[in-house]
């Protein structure tokens, strides 16, 4: 009797441990086919995610910024000509908190010598959409810097519980699935050349419009709060903390910002790079250093840009050449071989000659 | 209860009174009929059935509503 | 905390496991704490409204139940001693005593009701007049905060109070328990309506933990969600789109929202009932059903024992029945009979109850002359199917249609356009309006909508169309097969991978399909208004 007792109860547990199995397992695998993979369109959803495939994270450079950064500069132009061990950190419209967990996120792995900030997002106090939280937050492992983040980032109509299971977001996508949708469900493939988001193409920057006025220059209080934050990692830390604006004409750069950015770094004693204000000393020539009329550089412009950079690390902040390192040197080697396919790929796509380049 | 079966055939010709039990659980009876027939009742027996007395168990059937009119004329 | 909201499905798992955790004589404490918990969440001010209702309705409850102990008690001693005029005479006194606390607590609680409900209506309209007859400054209209559900717990405190006056119940003792009762916040919203005597049977009551009862509330429940996100917050859109413009929409556009409404008020309301029955089931608690297979019904009258039932017993209940065997309306009955022969006569209780039981049906609804019309609507085609009953007879005995089954789904049918054409007084500003918007379905002859593609520009997709009729369709065989009783123990009796399969599919159903999150809005449930 006892026995019939037990076996039953032995039945029931079975049951319904194997019941449990099945509902997490196919909700894992709804939720891998409704995410949005960010593999063949709008890459830049991507970005964040690949930093954790690196084998090795002992960068002595990262970037952390919005598209001002992760289009201007090639990591792969650094380690060339400078044998800079960089990577970057960028995402779409990433928010000034966004970047400051980033850099919390990627302390943990590695202490950088230099941090490079685009100073262009001081501009937000509040998130503004939805999807540039998403594709910024998203790729981030978990942990209390993720937490964190998405606490300061969401707007009015998120649910942190959305990005905890991220089927509730996207659980609508089942009727816009592609063959995409499968062929990364569970692995992505890469997008970006260490961070960098690769064009060639070439759109020359003309008419560029003004900013329209403004009834308040100064920045928020938020932004203000972070970027001291990020002043504060980086001493704890030991981090040179290098601030830039990145040589895009548009969104506008008012000279009112300018002035605040210039203020800060004085009171600071911080770098502060206007790359709108070197673009003798870089070479950038707006009729082929862009490919979409000055908003960001192409391949063209991110080299140059990375070349000058390049020589500052080096010169000024003393960068090591980690050339040599057989670990590194083979890392590279296959980096560049990519950069190189990609270049090609997209000459070749554009119906450019590689002799264009530049010209 | 000649009386009542007399009133209750008025209001449904075409019902047998005498042998339903679920007069309101079947819908035979509505909320209106209920009140014609406590109007009707109070014409012939001088019984005033009030709300709190409207519940299934009174009208279900010929017969308990038949008890429940002699309960009130005792009461008086 | 709206019950398609992350937090409220949060607030239900932390209940559920302190309820079953804690010892039984805790649960119901628990719950009340919970239900203040859930209604000050909503907005803390509520909790003094309701709190006022509360102790007044305690307060007039117990102390007609002293008098009517007293009584009992002091006529019992006195039997020898007194006549029988005298004890008469006592109970007369008596009775005169619990009336008048009677009418003070219905006063404070329908008054309560009545000045956060109606005063800016009645403020309008006042306004109205005042400038129809060409008077000075208009009223200003004040700001009150109208407390969520508080037309439902006021029903609740007035139906408690008259039935105790009626000593059908006895009064509670405990102000908690009343304070529960009130405030049980899975109804608290939406109803249904419930009453003392049946709900006090299992509210107090001890519930050990059964997985079966828990299982089957949390199906009802999820069947519950399935109607409201994925049927009735995806037609929304839709709906706005259709009647916010009506000059836009008219015509056939008209018949295609009134078709929408219908179904949307379906199934945002039966999914709600069936969220809060499912959720009091999950805890042993039984509350009394809300809908019978409504739209089913072949009449109007039938409708209405099968709509929104809790309310349409309460209105029977509580007012029609009072009203109707009043001893004033005896005395008119007589009058009219007397002046204007019997069959006048016989008529008058039935209709002018009616008459006040759907005037204060729609003022129920809402504080608008759009539900005000509506009531009466109903209430002159009830009376109006009243008068022709007799006819219809006639015509059912002369070609013997009664009981053949394509007449039956011509009845159903035409209900059913009654029903949805009434509740077009909903959807519209006002009643000018609706008139307009329902009179330009003869008129307008647009009908290219249906196959122009038209009808895809009012927010809904081809897939949204799909998902809505395949959901709809679920629906009616889900009511059709209710007919042969409860879904939920058919699916039980299946072999357990069988059920598992089912109820996990429509989990699946209602989390990929539901009409939630970003790019929805969080819709409140409709009846929430009232």
């Amino acid at each position: 009797m006892i026995r019939m007792k037990e076996t039953k109860r032995t039945r029931s547990l079975i049951t319904f441990f194997l019941s449990a199995l099945i509902v997490l397992l196919t909700l894992w695998l709804l939720q891998r086919l409704l995410v949005p993979k960010y593999a063949a369109d709008v890459v830049e959803g991507a970005l964040v995610a690949e930093y954790y495939q690196e084998e090795n994270k002992d960068f002595d450079v990262i970037f952390v910024g919005d598209c001002e950064v992760y289009e201007n500069f090639s990591p792969v132009t650094l380690w060339e000509e400078y044998g800079i061990h960089s990577y970057i950190r960028g995402s779409a419209q990433q928010y000034i908190w966004q970047s400051y967990y980033l850099l919390e996120d990627t302390l943990r792995y590695h202490t950088p010598q230099v941090v490079i900030f685009n100073v262009q997002s001081m501009q937000f106090s509040q998130a503004q959409n939805e999807a540039y939280n998403r594709m910024t937050l998203e790729g981030m492992e978990w942990s209390g810097s993720k937490v964190k983040s998405i606490l300061a980032s969401m707007t009015e109509e998120e649910q942190f519980l959305d990005y905890v299971f991220p089927i509730l977001r996207y659980h609508t996508r089942w009727s816009e699935l592609t063959g995409d949708d499968v062929r990364y469900l569970f692995q992505s493939r890469p997008v970006s050349h260490n961070g960098y988001y690769m064009r060639v193409d070439v759109k020359p920057a003309e008419n560029v419009p003004g900013g329209q006025i403004l009834a308040d220059y100064s920045f928020g209080e938020r932004a203000w709060d972070y970027l001291e934050r990020m002043v504060q990692l980086c001493q704890a830390h030991d981090i040179q903390l290098i601030l830039i604006k990145a040589p895009s004409l548009y969104p506008y750069w008012y000279p009112e910002w300018e002035a605040q950015i210039e203020d800060f770094a004085r009171e600071r004693d911080l770098p502060y790079l206007n790359f709108l204000e070197l673009t003798e000393e870089t070479g950038i020539d707006y009729s082929t250093d862009t490919y979409d009329a000055g908003l960001h550089m192409n391949l063209s412009g991110a080299e140059k840009l990375s070349d000058y950079m390049g020589k500052i690390l080096r010169e000024e902040y003393g960068v090591p050449d980690r050339r040599g390192d057989p670990q590194l040197d083979r890392i590279w080697a296959d980096n560049l071989a990519a950069y190189e396919a990609e270049q090609q790929a997209q000459y070749e796509c554009y119906g450019m000659t590689p002799q264009q380049e530049g010209g | 209860m000649e009386e009542l079966l007399n009133i209750l055939s008025e209001l449904h010709p075409d019902v047998d009174f005498t042998c339903q039990e679920g007069l309101v659980d079947d819908a035979i009876l509505d909320s209106m009929d209920i009140v014609s027939l406590i109007a009707a009742i109070k014409d012939v027996y001088d019984v005033s059935i009030t709300a709190r007395d409207i519940v299934p168990e009174h009208f279900n059937s010929a017969a308990a509503l038949y008890r429940l009119i002699q309960r009130l004329a005792d009461e008086d | 905390m709206l019950f398609t909201s992350y937090e409220f499905l949060g607030f239900l798992v932390v209940l559920f496991i302190l309820y079953y955790a804690l010892p039984s004589r805790a649960q119901w404490p628990l719950l009340l704490a919970a239900s203040y918990l859930f209604y000050g969440c909503a907005d803390p001010s509520y909790l003094l409204y309701i709190l006022a209702t509360t102790g007044t309705t305690y307060g007039a409850a117990r102390f007609i139940q002293k008098n009517a102990d007293r009584q009992r008690a002091y006529l019992k001693a006195h039997k020898q001693a007194l006549s029988r005029e005298e004890q008469q005479a006592y109970k007369a006194r008596q009775k005169a005593i619990r009336r008048r606390w009677l009418v003070g607590g219905l006063l404070i609680g329908l008054g309560n009701l009545a000045v956060v409900k109606y005063t800016n209506f009645v403020i309008s309209n006042l306004n109205g007049i005042l400038s129809a007859l060409g008077q000075g400054e208009p009223l200003s209209f004040v700001t009150l905060a109208m407390p969520m559900g508080i037309s439902f717990y006021t029903f609740q405190a007035v139906g408690y109070l008259v039935d105790v006056y009626r000593g059908t119940v006895t009064a509670e003792k405990n102000p908690f328990r009343v304070a529960l009762f009130l405030a049980f916040f899975p109804q608290l919203v939406q109803g249904p309506i419930s009453r003392y005597g049946e709900l006090s049977q299992t509210l107090y009551a001890p519930h050990p933990f059964s997985a079966r009862r828990v299982a089957r509330g949390l199906q009802r429940m999820l069947w519950g969600y399935f109607k409201k996100l994925v049927i009735a917050d995806r037609l929304l859109p839709a709906i706005l789109v259709l009647t916010g413009d009506s000059a836009a929409y008219s015509g056939a556009y008209v018949l295609v929202g009134m078709f929408f409404y219908t179904v949307n008020l379906y199934a945002d309301f039966t999914g709600g009932i069936d969220i809060t029955i499912g959720i009091a089931e999950a805890m042993g608690i039984t509350l009394p059903e809300n809908f019978h297979r409504p739209y089913f019904s072949k009449s109007l009258k039938e409708y209405w024992r099968r709509w929104h039932m809790t309310m349409s017993f309460w209105f029977r209940d509580y007012v029609f029945y009072p009203v109707s065997t009043s001893s004033f309306m005896w005395k008119l009955t007589k009058f009219c009979r007397s002046r204007l022969g019997s069959q006048v006569g016989r008529r008058v209780p039935v209709y002018l109850s009616s008459f006040l039981v759907w005037l204060a049906t729609g003022v129920w609804h809402g504080a608008s002359w759009n539900f005000i019309v509506w009531g009466l609507g109903n209430f002159a085609i009830l009376m109006i199917s009243e008068e022709l009953e007799p006819l219809y007879a006639r015509f059912h005995r002369r070609f013997y249609v009664d009981g053949a089954l394509w007449y039956k789904v011509f009845q159903v049918g035409r209900t059913f356009l009654l029903v949805s054409a009434l509740k077009l007084f909903d959807c519209y500003a006002c009643v000018g309006e609706t008139f307009r918007a329902f009179g330009s379905i003869f008129t307008a002859g647009n009908w290219h909508i249906f196959w122009d593609g038209s009808l895809l520009g009012l927010g809904l997709t081809l897939t949204d169309y799909g998902v809505l009729a395949a959901s709809t369709l679920l629906v009616v065989c889900v009511s059709l097969a209710q007919r042969a009783g409860s879904v939920r123990d058919a699916i039980h009796s299946r072999p357990y991978p069988v059920r598992f399969a089912l109820w996990y599919a429509l989990f699946l159903a209602v989390l990929l399909m539901g009409a939630y999150g970003i790019g929805y809005d969080a819709s409140q449930f409709i009846y929430n208004r009232f």
